[in-house]
């Protein structure tokens, strides 16, 4: 039974993850109709602006947090000028192998300037807690906590100001907004500045626990994009239960069955439910 | 013969250029680099036939490279002959294709990217882990090397023609494919496939059909990969495999069928001689796939018919006096 339990608590932790990067894919993905496939890279490269904001300029935990944020946030607002305004209206396909571009750029740069070896993030909160029986570190329930956080600031964001209602206006119909006023290409920035934004927090709040390296950028964007066909495009409760989903998905297959086939689950069940919805779960047809 | 002569010197000229390559080239590295290219031209040449005559970007490829690979290794390490073994690993491969297409070819554009990417994964996933069938990472060592009667491909120069012929037969399938009704209908679905679809074209079948013998192709490169190379591992099946061949199609010419050729060859060679951007490699492909998409979606084989049109209206020009001759050009202008 403890067991389990520390299998479900490390799913919650592993999806919180998930469901923050996978919220900010569906955000560009569902809303911009952009597949940035460089979104995991992005996440990778918040990690190691944090790790060099903290080893190399001997910043605090959080400082480097707010830098990396600040940071990736610019970051993605010169790749969707760079990379997919220019593709705007061709085919997505072609967005797409933009990306892979993208990817090959920042996968690169980052072995090149800091090396392939990974890396670990000295742990800001060490201590451990016991709940119901389960040890965990403080480090993992921050993890979750922020998490949670963040989701609802965003949806308050999204929802209750007005940049925010401008994203949401963009998604329901991009003629109408522009009739409206809304400058497209700034909402289109702003999105991307907030999805690349909350990766690298995700990223930074999560290094202390696994190792950085310059290829956990690559499974980690294949899974984000997962979750969002599985929860609906663009419909961001799905992209946050599909992420504690999956994460649970890996946490107990890996625990039970093989840790070695765990991310075969994850892609499986993709390839599983688009056998029998080619739109997702909840999806709806895509343009 | 003489009007075929006068049609096709080109092509001819090329033919005899690459038999008497072996004799031009006499560095060893360079010419496995070359034997290499011809290879990757295959994969490129496949590639190129789900991804630009008929649309759909299945990054799965270099998981079916590498299904090919290991099929061919651990059925020659069996005993069983090269020639028998090639053909089968690359009918699995079409197989498992299939098998793979029927959830995924029924979504479209970025989906099916993902959904073949992450098929990729899991035979990457699959192949390292296996150990028992596969030798896990450290991968399949001294697959005996492919022979005709007494005589074994040894030598650089037998491999050479060896690869060569298979180039070409890769060649002669794609040409008579996609000039053929069947390559219509591919093209079809790539411009537009609700279209294709009211037209009466059977756009789901059409597709499973250019995914297999795509995945024919490409398991038959992996094959003859593992048979000259001898050793093969994960890395083998890797997505950086079909992200290299992505850069080769797009820059050579994508749904052209000399450009997939003119890119494996052009880049590695390329970057052969900058050898000093060996770390920068990746960054420069990158960086040039993104301005091609953007600025030159027909790659180079673009630029050459841009060139040749030029050329053939000068002439005209000049024949006709100086006068202005409105010149037809024959050539779509599509993107991907």
């Amino acid at each position: 039974m403890d067991l389990f339990l520390q299998q479900i608590f490390n799913g919650i932790m592993l999806g919180s993850t998930y469901a923050v990067v996978a919220l900010g894919l569906t955000l560009v993905f569902g809303i911009l109709h952009i597949p940035n496939f460089a979104h995991g890279h992005l996440y990778m490269l918040g990690a190691y602006v944090s790790f060099f904001a903290m080893t190399k300029f001997g910043l605090g935990f959080w400082p480097a947090l707010i830098i990396s944020v600040l940071l990736l946030a610019l970051a993605g607002v010169v790749v969707e000028f760079l990379v997919y305004r220019p593709l705007r209206d061709q085919p997505h396909i072609n967005s797409f192998i933009s990306a892979i571009g993208a990817l090959m750029i920042l996968e690169t740069g980052v072995i090149v300037a800091w090396g392939p070896q990974a890396h670990r993030i000295p742990n800001p909160y060490p201590g451990t807690v016991e709940i119901l029986g389960i040890t965990m570190t403080q480090q993992r329930l921050l993890l979750i906590i922020a998490a949670i956080v963040l989701i609802v600031l965003l949806q308050l964001f999204i929802k209750k100001t007005t940049p925010g209602t401008t994203i949401e206006a963009v998604a329901q119909n991009r003629e109408g907004a522009m009739l409206m006023g809304i400058n497209v290409n700034r909402v289109s920035s702003l999105t991307f500045a907030i999805s690349t934004g909350t990766a690298a927090a995700a990223a930074t709040l999560v290094a202390p626990i696994f190792m950085i390296s310059p290829a956990m950028g690559a499974l980690l964007g294949m899974k984000a994009f997962v979750i969002v066909i599985l929860g609906g495009l663009g419909s961001i409760p799905g992209a946050i239960v599909g992420g504690y989903i999956l994460g649970l998905i890996e946490a107990l297959g890996g625990g039970y069955l093989s840790a070695d086939y765990k991310d075969v689950f994850a892609f499986g069940a993709l390839l599983l439910i688009l056998a029998f919805r080619p739109t997702g779960l909840f999806g709806r047809e895509v343009h | 013969m003489a009007k075929y002569l006068k049609e096709k010197w080109f092509y001819l000229l090329l033919l005899a250029a690459a038999l008497a390559l072996p004799f031009i080239v006499t560095d060893r590295y360079i010419f496995q680099l070359v034997i290499m290219s011809l290879i990757f031209s295959i994969a490129t040449l496949s590639l190129n036939l789900i991804l630009g005559y008929t649309g759909q970007a299945s990054l799965a490829h270099a998981g079916f490279f590498g299904i090919g690979a290991y099929g061919v290794g651990l059925m020659t390490k069996a005993g069983l002959s090269f020639w028998l073994a090639l053909p089968l690993a690359s009918l699995f491969s079409a197989l498992v294709g299939f098998l793979i297409g029927l959830p995924t070819l029924r979504t479209r554009g970025s989906y099916f990217a993902i959904a073949t990417l992450c098929f990729g994964v899991i035979i990457l996933i699959v192949i390292g882990n296996w150990v028992e069938v596969t030798g896990g990472h450290t991968g399949l060592l001294g697959i005996p090397r492919p022979s005709i009667g007494g005589f074994e491909f040894e030598t650089q120069t037998s491999q050479y023609y060896l690869v060569l012929a298979f180039v070409l037969l890769t060649l002669f399938v794609m040409h008579r494919l996609v000039f053929s009704l069947q390559g219509l209908s591919f093209m079809s679905i790539r411009n537009n496939e609700a279209l294709a679809e009211a037209v009466g074209v059977n756009t789901f079948a059409t597709k499973i059909i250019s995914f297999m013998t795509a995945n024919f192709f490409a398991g038959m490169a992996g094959g003859i990969y593992a048979s000259l190379i001898g050793s093969i591992s994960p890395s083998t099946a890797s997505f950086h495999h079909t992200f290299n061949w992505l850069v080769f199609l797009l820059l050579g010419g994508v749904a052209t069928l000399a450009g997939p050729i003119l890119g494996a060859f052009a880049i590695p060679l390329l970057m052969e001689y900058l050898q000093f951007l060996q770390d920068y490699r990746l960054i420069i492909f990158g960086a040039l796939l993104i301005i091609v998409i953007i600025y030159f979606p027909r790659g180079l084989m673009g630029g050459i018919d841009n060139l040749r049109d030029r050329i053939k209206k000068a002439n005209q020009r000049r024949k006709a006096g100086g006068k202005n001759v409105v010149t037809a050009s024959g050539k779509s202008h599509q993107a991907v």
